[in-house]
Protein backbone atom coordinates (compact mmCIF):
# COMPACT_ATOMS: atom_id res chain seq x y z
CA UNK A 1 0.00 0.00 0.00
CA UNK A 2 1.44 3.30 -1.05
CA UNK A 3 0.89 5.94 1.57
CA UNK A 4 0.06 9.60 1.24
CA UNK A 5 3.60 10.39 2.17
CA UNK A 6 4.84 8.38 -0.81
CA UNK A 7 2.73 10.41 -3.23
CA UNK A 8 3.73 13.64 -1.57
CA UNK A 9 7.44 12.88 -1.85
CA UNK A 10 6.98 11.80 -5.43
CA UNK A 11 5.19 15.03 -6.31
CA UNK A 12 7.82 17.18 -4.63
CA UNK A 13 10.62 15.37 -6.45
CA UNK A 14 8.89 15.79 -9.81
CA UNK A 15 8.25 19.46 -9.14
CA UNK A 16 11.88 19.91 -8.15
CA UNK A 17 13.06 18.54 -11.48
CA UNK A 18 10.57 20.67 -13.36
CA UNK A 19 11.81 23.77 -11.57
CA UNK A 20 15.40 22.84 -12.31
CA UNK A 21 14.56 22.52 -15.99
CA UNK A 22 12.61 25.80 -16.10
CA UNK A 23 15.24 27.65 -14.09
CA UNK A 24 18.12 26.50 -16.25
CA UNK A 25 16.34 27.75 -19.37
CA UNK A 26 15.51 31.01 -17.59
CA UNK A 27 19.21 31.47 -16.73
CA UNK A 28 20.08 30.85 -20.38
CA UNK A 29 17.67 33.62 -21.32
CA UNK A 30 19.15 36.11 -18.90
CA UNK A 31 22.92 35.65 -18.82
CA UNK A 32 23.61 37.13 -22.30
CA UNK A 33 21.94 40.33 -21.15
CA UNK A 34 23.88 40.39 -17.89
CA UNK A 35 27.06 39.78 -19.88
CA UNK A 36 26.15 42.68 -22.16
CA UNK A 37 25.76 45.02 -19.19
CA UNK A 38 28.89 43.68 -17.49
CA UNK A 39 30.92 44.17 -20.67
CA UNK A 40 29.61 47.69 -21.07
CA UNK A 41 31.13 48.62 -17.71
CA UNK A 42 34.64 47.40 -18.46
CA UNK A 43 37.43 49.31 -20.18
CA UNK A 44 39.09 48.65 -23.50
CA UNK A 45 42.05 47.19 -21.57
CA UNK A 46 40.20 44.95 -19.13
CA UNK A 47 37.41 43.65 -21.36
CA UNK A 48 39.54 41.00 -23.04
CA UNK A 49 40.94 39.67 -19.76
CA UNK A 50 38.31 40.29 -17.09
CA UNK A 51 35.75 37.49 -17.41
CA UNK A 52 33.70 38.45 -14.34
CA UNK A 53 30.02 39.24 -14.46
CA UNK A 54 30.49 41.88 -11.77
CA UNK A 55 33.54 43.97 -12.72
CA UNK A 56 35.62 45.48 -9.93
CA UNK A 57 35.34 49.00 -11.28
CA UNK A 58 32.18 50.18 -12.97
CA UNK A 59 33.00 52.51 -15.84
CA UNK A 60 29.72 54.28 -16.33
CA UNK A 61 31.52 56.85 -18.47
CA UNK A 62 31.25 54.29 -21.29
CA UNK A 63 27.59 55.20 -21.51
CA UNK A 64 28.38 58.89 -21.70
CA UNK A 65 30.98 58.19 -24.40
CA UNK A 66 28.65 55.93 -26.37
CA UNK A 67 25.95 58.57 -26.14
CA UNK A 68 28.22 61.46 -27.21
CA UNK A 69 31.24 60.14 -29.12
CA UNK A 70 29.55 57.02 -30.44
CA UNK A 71 26.67 59.23 -31.56
CA UNK A 72 24.07 56.90 -30.07
CA UNK A 73 22.34 59.82 -28.33
CA UNK A 74 21.27 61.22 -31.66
CA UNK A 75 20.19 57.79 -32.92
CA UNK A 76 18.28 57.13 -29.72
CA UNK A 77 16.24 60.29 -30.22
CA UNK A 78 15.69 59.31 -33.86
CA UNK A 79 14.38 55.89 -32.83
CA UNK A 80 12.14 57.53 -30.25
CA UNK A 81 10.81 59.99 -32.83
CA UNK A 82 10.17 57.33 -35.49
CA UNK A 83 8.50 54.99 -33.01
CA UNK A 84 6.16 57.65 -31.64
CA UNK A 85 5.25 59.02 -35.06
CA UNK A 86 4.56 55.60 -36.56
CA UNK A 87 2.49 54.47 -33.59
CA UNK A 88 0.36 57.64 -33.62
CA UNK A 89 -0.04 57.33 -37.37
CA UNK A 90 -1.09 53.69 -37.16
CA UNK A 91 -3.56 54.35 -34.35
CA UNK A 92 -5.35 57.04 -36.37
CA UNK A 93 -5.23 55.46 -39.83
CA UNK A 94 -5.94 51.89 -38.71
CA UNK A 95 -8.72 52.72 -36.26
CA UNK A 96 -10.50 54.91 -38.82
CA UNK A 97 -10.40 52.09 -41.35
CA UNK A 98 -11.25 49.36 -38.83
CA UNK A 99 -14.22 51.37 -37.56
CA UNK A 100 -15.50 51.82 -41.11
CA UNK A 101 -15.05 48.12 -41.91
CA UNK A 102 -16.94 47.20 -38.76
CA UNK A 103 -19.73 49.77 -38.55
CA UNK A 104 -20.17 51.69 -41.82
CA UNK A 105 -21.50 50.44 -45.13
CA UNK A 106 -20.05 51.33 -48.53
CA UNK A 107 -19.60 49.54 -51.87
CA UNK A 108 -16.38 47.55 -52.19
CA UNK A 109 -16.02 47.27 -48.44
CA UNK A 110 -15.32 43.54 -48.41
CA UNK A 111 -12.84 43.79 -51.26
CA UNK A 112 -10.83 46.44 -49.44
CA UNK A 113 -10.85 44.46 -46.22
CA UNK A 114 -9.83 41.25 -47.98
CA UNK A 115 -6.98 43.19 -49.55
CA UNK A 116 -5.57 44.17 -46.18
CA UNK A 117 -5.98 40.65 -44.85
CA UNK A 118 -4.28 39.13 -47.91
CA UNK A 119 -1.29 41.40 -47.31
CA UNK A 120 -1.00 39.88 -43.85
CA UNK A 121 -0.77 36.34 -45.24
CA UNK A 122 1.27 36.67 -48.45
CA UNK A 123 4.99 36.84 -47.85
CA UNK A 124 6.96 38.98 -50.30
CA UNK A 125 10.58 38.38 -49.45
CA UNK A 126 12.71 41.22 -50.73
CA UNK A 127 9.88 43.74 -50.94
CA UNK A 128 12.50 46.26 -49.84
CA UNK A 129 13.91 46.28 -53.39
CA UNK A 130 10.93 47.99 -55.08
CA UNK A 131 10.36 50.11 -51.96
CA UNK A 132 13.84 51.51 -52.40
CA UNK A 133 13.08 52.37 -56.04
CA UNK A 134 9.74 53.90 -55.12
CA UNK A 135 11.12 56.08 -52.34
CA UNK A 136 13.88 57.26 -54.66
CA UNK A 137 11.28 58.31 -57.22
CA UNK A 138 9.19 60.13 -54.63
CA UNK A 139 12.34 61.80 -53.21
CA UNK A 140 11.44 60.26 -49.86
CA UNK A 141 14.61 58.20 -49.47
CA UNK A 142 16.92 59.49 -46.76
CA UNK A 143 13.99 61.33 -45.18
CA UNK A 144 12.24 60.70 -41.89
CA UNK A 145 8.86 60.97 -43.61
CA UNK A 146 9.67 58.18 -46.06
CA UNK A 147 10.63 55.82 -43.25
CA UNK A 148 7.62 56.73 -41.12
CA UNK A 149 5.16 56.15 -43.97
CA UNK A 150 6.76 52.79 -44.83
CA UNK A 151 6.54 51.65 -41.23
CA UNK A 152 2.92 52.80 -40.90
CA UNK A 153 2.19 50.57 -43.88
CA UNK A 154 4.03 47.65 -42.27
CA UNK A 155 1.83 47.74 -39.16
CA UNK A 156 -1.42 48.62 -40.88
CA UNK A 157 -2.93 45.21 -41.75
CA UNK A 158 -2.51 43.54 -38.37
CA UNK A 159 -3.67 46.65 -36.53
CA UNK A 160 -6.79 46.94 -38.69
CA UNK A 161 -7.53 43.28 -38.06
CA UNK A 162 -7.16 43.54 -34.27
CA UNK A 163 -9.24 46.72 -34.09
CA UNK A 164 -11.99 45.47 -36.39
CA UNK A 165 -12.32 42.26 -34.37
CA UNK A 166 -12.76 44.38 -31.27
CA UNK A 167 -15.27 46.80 -32.83
CA UNK A 168 -17.33 43.86 -34.12
CA UNK A 169 -17.83 42.60 -30.59
CA UNK A 170 -18.47 46.03 -29.07
CA UNK A 171 -22.12 46.76 -28.12
CA UNK A 172 -23.73 49.35 -30.39
CA UNK A 173 -25.90 51.08 -27.78
CA UNK A 174 -23.44 53.81 -26.81
CA UNK A 175 -22.86 54.74 -30.44
CA UNK A 176 -26.62 54.81 -31.10
CA UNK A 177 -27.11 57.11 -28.13
CA UNK A 178 -24.39 59.44 -29.40
CA UNK A 179 -25.96 59.45 -32.86
CA UNK A 180 -29.35 60.43 -31.45
CA UNK A 181 -27.61 63.25 -29.60
CA UNK A 182 -26.50 64.52 -33.01
CA UNK A 183 -22.92 63.34 -32.96
CA UNK A 184 -21.28 63.01 -36.41
CA UNK A 185 -19.68 59.75 -37.56
CA UNK A 186 -16.24 61.18 -37.01
CA UNK A 187 -17.35 62.39 -33.59
CA UNK A 188 -18.58 58.93 -32.66
CA UNK A 189 -15.30 57.38 -33.79
CA UNK A 190 -13.29 59.83 -31.70
CA UNK A 191 -15.52 60.27 -28.62
CA UNK A 192 -17.12 56.84 -28.30
CA UNK A 193 -15.35 54.09 -30.26
CA UNK A 194 -11.72 54.97 -29.56
CA UNK A 195 -12.09 55.41 -25.77
CA UNK A 196 -13.93 52.07 -25.58
CA UNK A 197 -11.20 50.38 -27.59
CA UNK A 198 -8.46 51.22 -25.06
CA UNK A 199 -7.59 47.60 -24.18
CA UNK A 200 -7.01 46.61 -27.80
CA UNK A 201 -5.35 49.95 -28.56
CA UNK A 202 -2.81 49.07 -25.87
CA UNK A 203 -2.00 45.84 -27.73
CA UNK A 204 -1.70 47.74 -31.01
CA UNK A 205 0.55 50.40 -29.44
CA UNK A 206 2.88 47.95 -27.70
CA UNK A 207 3.27 45.67 -30.71
CA UNK A 208 3.90 48.41 -33.21
CA UNK A 209 6.23 50.24 -30.86
CA UNK A 210 8.37 47.11 -30.40
CA UNK A 211 8.26 46.47 -34.11
CA UNK A 212 9.42 49.96 -35.12
CA UNK A 213 12.06 50.22 -32.41
CA UNK A 214 13.54 46.87 -33.49
CA UNK A 215 13.20 47.35 -37.25
CA UNK A 216 16.42 47.09 -39.23
CA UNK A 217 16.25 46.42 -42.96
CA UNK A 218 14.01 49.25 -44.15
CA UNK A 219 16.00 51.72 -42.10
CA UNK A 220 19.14 50.26 -43.66
CA UNK A 221 18.03 50.87 -47.23
CA UNK A 222 16.29 54.20 -46.57
CA UNK A 223 18.95 56.09 -44.61
CA UNK A 224 22.44 56.84 -45.91
CA UNK A 225 23.08 59.70 -43.51
CA UNK A 226 24.09 58.69 -39.99
CA UNK A 227 22.32 61.63 -38.29
CA UNK A 228 18.99 60.25 -39.52
CA UNK A 229 19.57 56.58 -38.64
CA UNK A 230 17.66 54.81 -35.88
CA UNK A 231 19.60 52.83 -33.28
CA UNK A 232 19.55 49.40 -34.93
CA UNK A 233 21.30 50.59 -38.09
CA UNK A 234 23.63 52.88 -36.16
CA UNK A 235 24.74 49.92 -34.01
CA UNK A 236 25.66 47.88 -37.06
CA UNK A 237 27.46 50.86 -38.61
CA UNK A 238 29.36 51.42 -35.37
CA UNK A 239 30.33 47.76 -35.19
CA UNK A 240 31.56 47.91 -38.77
CA UNK A 241 33.70 50.98 -38.10
CA UNK A 242 35.14 50.16 -34.68
CA UNK A 243 35.30 46.39 -34.63
CA UNK A 244 37.03 46.00 -31.29
CA UNK A 245 35.42 48.83 -29.31
CA UNK A 246 33.43 46.30 -27.32
CA UNK A 247 32.74 48.37 -24.18
CA UNK A 248 31.19 51.20 -26.20
CA UNK A 249 29.33 48.77 -28.45
CA UNK A 250 27.92 46.95 -25.41
CA UNK A 251 26.91 50.28 -23.88
CA UNK A 252 25.14 51.12 -27.14
CA UNK A 253 23.39 47.75 -27.11
CA UNK A 254 22.28 48.29 -23.53
CA UNK A 255 20.94 51.73 -24.41
CA UNK A 256 18.99 50.08 -27.24
CA UNK A 257 17.68 47.12 -25.27
CA UNK A 258 16.78 48.88 -22.02
CA UNK A 259 13.67 50.81 -23.21
CA UNK A 260 12.32 47.62 -24.80
CA UNK A 261 12.81 45.62 -21.60
CA UNK A 262 11.18 48.34 -19.50
CA UNK A 263 8.19 48.59 -21.84
CA UNK A 264 7.96 44.81 -21.86
CA UNK A 265 7.99 44.49 -18.08
CA UNK A 266 5.20 47.02 -17.73
CA UNK A 267 3.08 45.93 -20.68
CA UNK A 268 3.63 42.16 -20.46
CA UNK A 269 -0.11 41.48 -20.16
CA UNK A 270 -0.83 43.14 -23.51
CA UNK A 271 2.03 41.37 -25.23
CA UNK A 272 0.81 37.94 -24.13
CA UNK A 273 -2.66 38.89 -25.32
CA UNK A 274 -1.32 40.13 -28.63
CA UNK A 275 0.71 37.00 -29.30
CA UNK A 276 -2.16 34.65 -28.58
CA UNK A 277 -4.60 36.76 -30.61
CA UNK A 278 -2.09 37.33 -33.38
CA UNK A 279 -1.48 33.58 -33.54
CA UNK A 280 -5.15 33.03 -34.27
CA UNK A 281 -4.81 35.35 -37.26
CA UNK A 282 -2.04 33.23 -38.74
CA UNK B 1 -28.10 62.43 -48.83
CA UNK B 2 -27.35 58.73 -49.35
CA UNK B 3 -24.47 59.51 -51.74
CA UNK B 4 -23.00 62.02 -49.35
CA UNK B 5 -23.14 59.51 -46.54
CA UNK B 6 -21.40 56.83 -48.64
CA UNK B 7 -18.68 59.29 -49.64
CA UNK B 8 -18.24 60.15 -46.00
CA UNK B 9 -17.77 56.46 -45.23
CA UNK B 10 -15.07 56.19 -47.87
CA UNK B 11 -13.17 58.99 -46.15
CA UNK B 12 -12.67 56.68 -43.17
CA UNK B 13 -10.74 54.08 -45.18
CA UNK B 14 -9.10 56.56 -47.56
CA UNK B 15 -5.86 57.20 -45.59
CA UNK B 16 -5.30 53.47 -45.05
CA UNK B 17 -6.03 52.65 -48.68
CA UNK B 18 -3.72 55.38 -50.00
CA UNK B 19 -0.79 54.34 -47.83
CA UNK B 20 -1.43 50.67 -48.61
CA UNK B 21 -1.60 51.31 -52.36
CA UNK B 22 1.60 53.34 -52.49
CA UNK B 23 3.71 51.27 -50.14
CA UNK B 24 2.35 47.78 -50.66
CA UNK B 25 0.47 47.32 -53.95
CA UNK B 26 2.76 49.38 -56.21
CA UNK B 27 5.95 47.72 -54.91
CA UNK B 28 4.20 44.34 -55.22
CA UNK B 29 3.48 44.98 -58.91
CA UNK B 30 6.97 46.36 -59.49
CA UNK B 31 8.61 43.19 -58.19
CA UNK B 32 6.93 41.25 -60.98
CA UNK B 33 7.83 43.89 -63.55
CA UNK B 34 11.44 44.46 -62.56
CA UNK B 35 12.15 40.73 -62.45
CA UNK B 36 12.18 40.72 -66.27
CA UNK B 37 14.71 43.53 -66.59
CA UNK B 38 18.38 44.04 -66.07
CA UNK B 39 18.70 47.29 -64.16
CA UNK B 40 21.20 48.86 -61.79
CA UNK B 41 18.64 50.97 -59.95
CA UNK B 42 20.02 54.29 -61.20
CA UNK B 43 20.13 54.34 -65.00
CA UNK B 44 17.04 55.78 -66.68
CA UNK B 45 16.94 52.84 -69.10
CA UNK B 46 16.23 49.25 -68.17
CA UNK B 47 17.14 46.30 -70.40
CA UNK B 48 14.42 43.78 -70.97
CA UNK B 49 15.87 40.31 -70.54
CA UNK B 50 12.70 38.21 -70.48
CA UNK B 51 13.22 35.12 -68.34
CA UNK B 52 16.98 35.74 -68.28
CA UNK B 53 17.08 36.49 -64.57
CA UNK B 54 15.16 33.33 -63.71
CA UNK B 55 17.36 31.18 -65.91
CA UNK B 56 20.38 32.64 -64.18
CA UNK B 57 18.84 31.86 -60.80
CA UNK B 58 18.54 28.19 -61.79
CA UNK B 59 22.31 28.09 -62.22
CA UNK B 60 23.14 30.28 -59.22
CA UNK B 61 24.84 27.80 -56.89
CA UNK B 62 25.14 30.23 -53.98
CA UNK B 63 21.45 31.03 -54.23
CA UNK B 64 20.34 27.40 -53.93
CA UNK B 65 22.86 26.80 -51.23
CA UNK B 66 21.40 29.75 -49.29
CA UNK B 67 17.97 28.13 -49.55
CA UNK B 68 19.29 24.81 -48.19
CA UNK B 69 20.98 26.64 -45.37
CA UNK B 70 17.78 28.47 -44.46
CA UNK B 71 16.08 25.08 -44.63
CA UNK B 72 18.65 23.65 -42.22
CA UNK B 73 18.09 26.49 -39.74
CA UNK B 74 14.34 25.97 -40.11
CA UNK B 75 14.70 22.25 -39.44
CA UNK B 76 16.51 22.97 -36.18
CA UNK B 77 13.88 25.57 -35.28
CA UNK B 78 11.06 23.12 -36.04
CA UNK B 79 12.52 20.30 -33.98
CA UNK B 80 14.78 21.62 -31.24
CA UNK B 81 13.20 25.04 -30.72
CA UNK B 82 9.58 23.89 -30.85
CA UNK B 83 10.19 20.78 -28.75
CA UNK B 84 11.77 23.00 -26.12
CA UNK B 85 8.88 25.45 -26.37
CA UNK B 86 6.36 22.67 -25.92
CA UNK B 87 8.17 21.07 -22.98
CA UNK B 88 8.44 24.42 -21.22
CA UNK B 89 4.78 25.20 -21.84
CA UNK B 90 3.79 21.75 -20.59
CA UNK B 91 5.88 22.22 -17.44
CA UNK B 92 4.36 25.65 -16.85
CA UNK B 93 0.81 24.44 -17.43
CA UNK B 94 0.85 22.41 -14.21
CA UNK B 95 0.05 23.93 -10.89
CA UNK B 96 3.47 25.22 -10.21
CA UNK B 97 4.92 28.20 -8.44
CA UNK B 98 6.58 31.12 -10.22
CA UNK B 99 4.67 30.32 -13.41
CA UNK B 100 4.34 34.03 -14.23
CA UNK B 101 8.00 34.61 -13.55
CA UNK B 102 9.02 31.94 -16.06
CA UNK B 103 6.60 33.30 -18.62
CA UNK B 104 8.05 36.76 -18.12
CA UNK B 105 11.62 35.56 -18.63
CA UNK B 106 11.02 33.26 -21.61
CA UNK B 107 9.60 36.05 -23.68
CA UNK B 108 12.51 38.44 -23.15
CA UNK B 109 14.60 37.14 -26.09
CA UNK B 110 11.72 37.54 -28.56
CA UNK B 111 11.12 41.20 -27.66
CA UNK B 112 14.78 42.14 -28.18
CA UNK B 113 15.90 43.20 -31.62
CA UNK B 114 17.82 40.82 -33.84
CA UNK B 115 20.67 43.31 -34.00
CA UNK B 116 21.04 43.39 -30.21
CA UNK B 117 20.75 39.61 -29.88
CA UNK B 118 23.13 39.00 -32.78
CA UNK B 119 25.83 41.37 -31.57
CA UNK B 120 25.67 40.18 -27.95
CA UNK B 121 25.93 36.53 -28.98
CA UNK B 122 28.68 37.33 -31.43
CA UNK B 123 30.64 38.72 -28.47
CA UNK B 124 29.87 35.70 -26.29
CA UNK B 125 30.89 33.30 -29.07
CA UNK B 126 34.03 35.22 -30.06
CA UNK B 127 36.85 32.77 -30.77
CA UNK B 128 39.57 34.56 -28.83
CA UNK B 129 37.89 36.49 -26.05
CA UNK B 130 34.40 34.99 -25.93
CA UNK B 131 32.69 33.95 -22.73
CA UNK B 132 31.71 30.51 -24.05
CA UNK B 133 35.28 29.46 -24.86
CA UNK B 134 36.42 30.86 -21.51
CA UNK B 135 33.84 28.71 -19.74
CA UNK B 136 34.79 25.64 -21.76
CA UNK B 137 38.40 26.04 -20.69
CA UNK B 138 37.50 26.68 -17.04
CA UNK B 139 35.22 23.65 -16.94
CA UNK B 140 37.95 21.44 -18.36
CA UNK B 141 36.88 21.03 -21.97
CA UNK B 142 39.63 22.92 -23.80
CA UNK B 143 39.35 20.55 -26.77
CA UNK B 144 35.85 21.92 -27.46
CA UNK B 145 37.10 25.49 -27.88
CA UNK B 146 36.62 26.87 -31.38
CA UNK B 147 35.86 29.89 -33.46
CA UNK B 148 32.15 29.19 -33.34
CA UNK B 149 31.11 31.76 -35.92
CA UNK B 150 34.12 31.82 -38.23
CA UNK B 151 34.66 28.06 -38.44
CA UNK B 152 32.76 26.76 -41.49
CA UNK B 153 31.99 23.54 -39.62
CA UNK B 154 30.13 25.19 -36.75
CA UNK B 155 28.95 28.57 -38.06
CA UNK B 156 25.57 27.53 -39.46
CA UNK B 157 24.55 25.35 -36.51
CA UNK B 158 25.64 28.04 -34.07
CA UNK B 159 23.54 30.62 -35.90
CA UNK B 160 20.58 28.20 -35.88
CA UNK B 161 20.86 27.66 -32.14
CA UNK B 162 21.00 31.38 -31.40
CA UNK B 163 17.98 31.78 -33.67
CA UNK B 164 16.17 29.13 -31.62
CA UNK B 165 17.20 30.90 -28.42
CA UNK B 166 15.62 34.08 -29.71
CA UNK B 167 12.49 32.41 -31.02
CA UNK B 168 11.33 29.67 -28.64
CA UNK B 169 9.39 32.17 -26.49
CA UNK B 170 6.82 32.61 -29.27
CA UNK B 171 6.06 28.91 -29.49
CA UNK B 172 6.07 28.70 -25.70
CA UNK B 173 3.38 31.39 -25.33
CA UNK B 174 1.17 29.91 -28.06
CA UNK B 175 1.54 26.34 -26.72
CA UNK B 176 0.79 27.54 -23.19
CA UNK B 177 -2.33 29.37 -24.36
CA UNK B 178 -3.37 26.19 -26.18
CA UNK B 179 -2.76 23.95 -23.16
CA UNK B 180 -4.79 26.23 -20.96
CA UNK B 181 -7.84 25.84 -23.18
CA UNK B 182 -7.95 22.08 -22.40
CA UNK B 183 -10.65 21.61 -19.74
CA UNK B 184 -9.24 20.32 -16.45
CA UNK B 185 -12.24 17.98 -16.11
CA UNK B 186 -10.87 15.86 -18.95
CA UNK B 187 -7.73 15.10 -16.93
CA UNK B 188 -9.83 14.50 -13.82
CA UNK B 189 -12.07 12.07 -15.66
CA UNK B 190 -9.07 10.24 -17.11
CA UNK B 191 -7.53 9.92 -13.64
CA UNK B 192 -10.73 8.54 -12.21
CA UNK B 193 -10.76 6.00 -15.02
CA UNK B 194 -7.30 4.90 -13.91
CA UNK B 195 -5.15 6.57 -16.57
CA UNK B 196 -1.62 7.44 -15.49
CA UNK B 197 0.13 10.69 -16.31
CA UNK B 198 1.67 9.37 -19.53
CA UNK B 199 -1.62 7.95 -20.79
CA UNK B 200 -3.55 11.13 -20.19
CA UNK B 201 -0.76 13.09 -21.87
CA UNK B 202 -0.88 10.81 -24.91
CA UNK B 203 -4.66 10.48 -25.15
CA UNK B 204 -5.76 14.00 -24.16
CA UNK B 205 -2.96 16.55 -24.41
CA UNK B 206 -1.29 15.43 -27.62
CA UNK B 207 -4.38 15.07 -29.84
CA UNK B 208 -5.85 18.35 -28.65
CA UNK B 209 -2.57 20.15 -29.24
CA UNK B 210 -2.09 19.06 -32.85
CA UNK B 211 -3.84 22.10 -34.39
CA UNK B 212 -1.76 24.37 -32.17
CA UNK B 213 1.41 22.54 -33.15
CA UNK B 214 0.55 22.95 -36.82
CA UNK B 215 0.02 26.67 -36.30
CA UNK B 216 3.34 27.02 -34.48
CA UNK B 217 4.97 24.94 -37.22
CA UNK B 218 3.72 27.17 -40.04
CA UNK B 219 4.69 30.33 -38.16
CA UNK B 220 8.14 28.84 -37.50
CA UNK B 221 8.71 27.91 -41.14
CA UNK B 222 7.60 31.26 -42.54
CA UNK B 223 9.51 33.19 -39.88
CA UNK B 224 12.74 31.21 -39.95
CA UNK B 225 13.07 30.87 -43.72
CA UNK B 226 12.90 34.66 -43.99
CA UNK B 227 15.13 35.44 -41.01
CA UNK B 228 18.32 37.27 -41.91
CA UNK B 229 18.97 40.29 -39.67
CA UNK B 230 20.25 38.08 -36.87
CA UNK B 231 22.68 36.52 -39.36
CA UNK B 232 23.85 39.90 -40.62
CA UNK B 233 24.63 40.85 -37.03
CA UNK B 234 26.41 37.57 -36.22
CA UNK B 235 28.36 36.53 -39.33
CA UNK B 236 27.31 38.78 -42.22
CA UNK B 237 26.72 35.57 -44.19
CA UNK B 238 30.24 34.24 -43.83
CA UNK B 239 32.57 32.45 -43.49
CA UNK B 240 32.68 32.00 -47.27
CA UNK B 241 28.90 31.85 -47.77
CA UNK B 242 28.42 29.24 -45.04
CA UNK B 243 25.64 31.17 -43.34
CA UNK B 244 24.06 32.81 -46.38
CA UNK B 245 20.26 32.75 -46.48
CA UNK B 246 17.95 33.81 -49.34
CA UNK B 247 16.93 37.25 -48.09
CA UNK B 248 20.58 38.02 -47.49
CA UNK B 249 21.28 37.08 -51.13
CA UNK B 250 18.46 39.39 -52.28
CA UNK B 251 19.93 42.22 -50.24
CA UNK B 252 23.38 41.47 -51.67
CA UNK B 253 22.06 41.46 -55.26
CA UNK B 254 20.53 44.85 -54.64
CA UNK B 255 23.14 46.62 -52.55
CA UNK B 256 26.30 44.70 -53.36
CA UNK B 257 26.03 44.14 -57.09
CA UNK B 258 23.30 46.72 -57.93
CA UNK B 259 21.22 44.18 -59.81
CA UNK B 260 17.68 45.23 -59.00
CA UNK B 261 16.02 43.01 -61.59
CA UNK B 262 17.88 39.94 -60.41
CA UNK B 263 17.04 40.74 -56.79
CA UNK B 264 13.32 40.91 -57.67
CA UNK B 265 13.49 37.61 -59.55
CA UNK B 266 15.12 36.03 -56.48
CA UNK B 267 12.33 37.48 -54.33
CA UNK B 268 9.64 35.93 -56.54
CA UNK B 269 11.39 32.54 -56.67
CA UNK B 270 11.72 32.48 -52.92
CA UNK B 271 8.14 33.70 -52.37
CA UNK B 272 6.85 30.81 -54.49
CA UNK B 273 8.96 28.32 -52.51
CA UNK B 274 7.54 29.67 -49.24
CA UNK B 275 3.95 29.38 -50.45
CA UNK B 276 4.55 25.78 -51.61
CA UNK B 277 6.20 24.79 -48.32
CA UNK B 278 3.44 26.17 -46.14
CA UNK B 279 0.83 24.58 -48.41
CA UNK B 280 2.49 21.17 -48.02
CA UNK B 281 2.66 21.59 -44.27
CA UNK B 282 -1.02 22.54 -44.22
CA UNK B 283 -1.99 19.44 -46.22
CA UNK B 284 0.10 17.15 -44.04
CA UNK B 285 -1.44 18.56 -40.90
CA UNK B 286 -4.93 18.01 -42.27
CA UNK B 287 -4.13 14.37 -42.89
CA UNK B 288 -2.55 14.02 -39.45
CA UNK B 289 -5.75 15.35 -37.93
CA UNK B 290 -7.86 12.82 -39.82
CA UNK B 291 -5.90 9.94 -38.32
CA UNK B 292 -6.56 11.11 -34.80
Amino acid sequence: MKTGLYYKTKRITINLFIHLFLLSVAVTCIFPLLWMVASSLKTQETIFRDMSFIPKEWHFENYYRAWREGGFGRNFLNSLFYTTSVVIGIIIVASLAAYAFSRLRFPGQNVFFAMFMAAMMIPIPGSFVPLYVLLNKLHLRNTALGYILCMINVGLSTSIFLLKTFFDKMPKELEDAARIDGCSKLGIWWHVALPLAKPVLAVVVVFNALNVWNEYVLALIIFDAKPLMPLQVALMTFQGEFITQYPLLMAGLTITALPIIIVYLFMQRYIVKGVTQGAIVG
Amino acid sequence: MKVKSTLENYLFVLPAVIIFTIFYIIPFIWVFQLAFYDWDGIMPTKFFVGLGNFIEILQDKIWWRSIWQAGYITLIALTFQNALAFLLAWACDRQIRMKNFYRLIFFIPPVLSEVVVGLVWQWILDGNYGLLNHWLVSLGFPHLVRNWLSDPKTALTTVAIVHSWKGFGWGFLIFLAGLQTIPRELYEAARVDGANAWESFRRITLPLMIPVAVLVGILTILGTMQAFVLIIAMTGGGPAYHTQVPVLRILASMRGSSRFGYACAQGITFGIILVIVSFIQYRFSKRARQYQ
